[in-house]
């Protein structure tokens, strides 16, 4: 008796040798290509890659810190967290990303901390850290801070008023404007050897803007000595402005007659002004400026007239076309 | 490669997103552009098998970076949502206002451009259109990833606010790229 043995595989159900071969290299070739990826991924960004960014470490605290709610209004934002606020700084002589200067400022050192003081004042010379505070009250101020880039934060700075150092100085009648640098280190920040901005970092206030009571020197951040990466040893706070008028590390004040150039102007006067108001309404030439991303949230927010404080800002500015002087 | 740099996210991911599938994009299209001139230089014939996989990487991360812009920087920032966060009044504010920045925006323009010039490559990729069209006018038609290629680069370099060393580096990769296939056309002419 002759039983047929059935095929248990039917001819049309073999996968020809062709097709199988070619998934065989897809699969290899898949891999190859994901694996070269990473490797790619590991060679340009480094150890980066292989551990997460580090917040800066907790350090010396200010003794003394005064609250100060009156200047502290948020509207019941939240504040930005420490590791937030120390992990995403534009501070270019640290490097052009926003993590590169917790890891590369590290080590900053700012012992010894001079600020020279000259132009138009009585009192030129040079001045320590100690020098600056002497006699005065550190303050808490809870400020919102927008970045011309778009994102924005809610920082608790420690500070003086600008106005209270720039009064013991003395500056003479013909003291308009004041510029500030900050310190070119070669030796200590691996992002000047790049020459993406005209070194020093360069700013600017009209007097008016920096005697206004909300304008602040900070030194410290969450009642602790200002962080490396967020500008240490002083820096400046002027909440209505964008975020590149904030000079960090400042080492030399002049008092002068005409409005200084700023970086960022000298560097595309169209795209950036020396007011640099926080302003809904006028658009950076390449995205907008109605609305910001806060840190730590997905929707974004609108963004205020004068980063909401306007009520005490907007009269300085009452004769300025805003329009053409962002 | 997620996870890769998932663990390296920053205090704003969302830009880090954003920021990672464009610049893997414009990877996986030079990676393209360079399997032609590798295989003249090495005679390594192989290689060619693996472009249409590339490309199609290339423009799988197109596609995740245009969704990231549509969503993270489009519908996050319509900011208001009258009728709520799901409804046609959401879905038709997030169209208008994405027409209205591609056209407004020069360098989301051209970026766009380079999205939508991969998108035929992408759909006639199979061997079956490869016949269907031939391959004289399919070549001519995938050429459009030069074009592709050249406005990434120039959304790339628009974008940065001040430091353009890295799209100078992808305009160097590209031009030594397409400045072989006109070597190559030159000398065989």
């Amino acid at each position: 008796m002759l039983i047929k043995k059935p095929a248990d595989i039917r001819s049309s159900e073999i996968t020809p040798k062709e097709t199988y071969q070619t998934r065989r290299e897809f699969i290899k070739a898949a891999g190859m290509v994901t694996g070269g990826a990473i490797g790619v991924s590991v060679l340009t960004k480094g150890a980066a890659v292989l551990h997460a960014v580090q917040p800066a470490l907790h350090g010396k605290k200010w003794p003394n810190v005064k609250p100060n709610p009156a200047f502290s209004n948020t509207n019941g934002e939240l504040k930005n967290t420490w590791e937030q606020i120390t992990t995403y700084n534009n501070y270019y002589e640290f490097g052009i990303d926003k993590d590169q200067p917790s890891e590369l400022a590290r080590n900053f050192k700012t012992d010894g901390w001079m600020v020279d003081v000259s132009g138009e004042c009585a009192k030129k010379g040079k001045y320590s850290l100690d020098d600056i505070l002497k006699g005065e009250t550190i303050e808490e101020r809870v400020y919102r801070h927008r970045c011309v880039e778009a994102w924005s934060m809610v920082i608790p700075w420690n500070g003086i008023p600008l106005a209270n150092f720039i009064k013991r100085m003395e500056p003479t009648s013909k003291a308009q404007y004041l510029k500030f640098s900050t310190a070119v280190d070669t030796k200590q920040m691996p992002g000047l050897r790049s020459d993406v901005l005209d070194w020093p970092y360069v700013e600017g206030l009209r007097m008016d803007e920096a005697m206004h009571p909300l304008t602040i020197l900070v030194v410290g951040l969450y009642g602790e000595m200002l962080p490396n990466q967020d500008g240490a040893p002083l820096r400046l706070a002027v909440p209505w402005k964008y975020g590149f008028k904030h000079v960090k590390s400042i080492n030399k004040i002049e008092f002068v007659e005409k409005q200084p150039l700023n970086t960022w102007q000298r560097q595309a006067p169209r795209e950036y002004g020396f007011f640099a108001n926080v302003n809904p309404e006028v658009d950076h030439p390449r995205w907008t400026q109605a609305t910001e991303r806060r840190i730590g949230e997905f929707f974004k927010r609108k963004t205020l007239m004068f980063n909401g404080y306007g009520d005490q800002v907007a009269s300085m500015y009452s004769k300025l076309d805003l329009k053409k002087n962002f | 490669m997620w996870a890769a740099y998932y663990g390296r996210l920053s205090a704003n991911p969302l830009s880090d997103v954003t920021n990672e599938t464009g610049v893997w994009t414009l990877r996986f299209v030079c990676l393209t552009l360079l399997i032609t001139p590798l295989r003249r230089v090495t005679g390594w014939n192989a290689v060619v098998r693996f472009r249409r996989m590339v490309g199609l990487y290339a423009f799988f991360y197109g596609m995740l970076h245009f969704l990231t812009y549509l969503i993270l920087d489009r519908f996050a920032g319509l900011v208001d949502f009258p009728d709520g966060i799901v409804s046609v009044t959401t879905a038709r504010n997030l169209v208008t206002s994405s027409i209205g920045d591609i056209y407004k925006r020069p360098f989301i323009t051209i970026g766009f451009t380079a999205f939508v010039l991969m998108i035929p490559l992408a759909v006639t990729s199979t061997t079956g259109w490869i016949r269907r069209m031939g391959g004289k006018k399919w070549a001519l038609l995938h050429r459009l990833v030069y074009v592709t290629a050249m406005a990434g680069v120039v959304h790339y370099w628009w974008l940065v606010k001040a430091d353009i060393s890295r799209p100078q580096i992808y305009a160097v990769i590209v031009t030594v790229l397409l400045g072989a296939r006109v070597y190559y056309r030159y000398r065989s002419a």
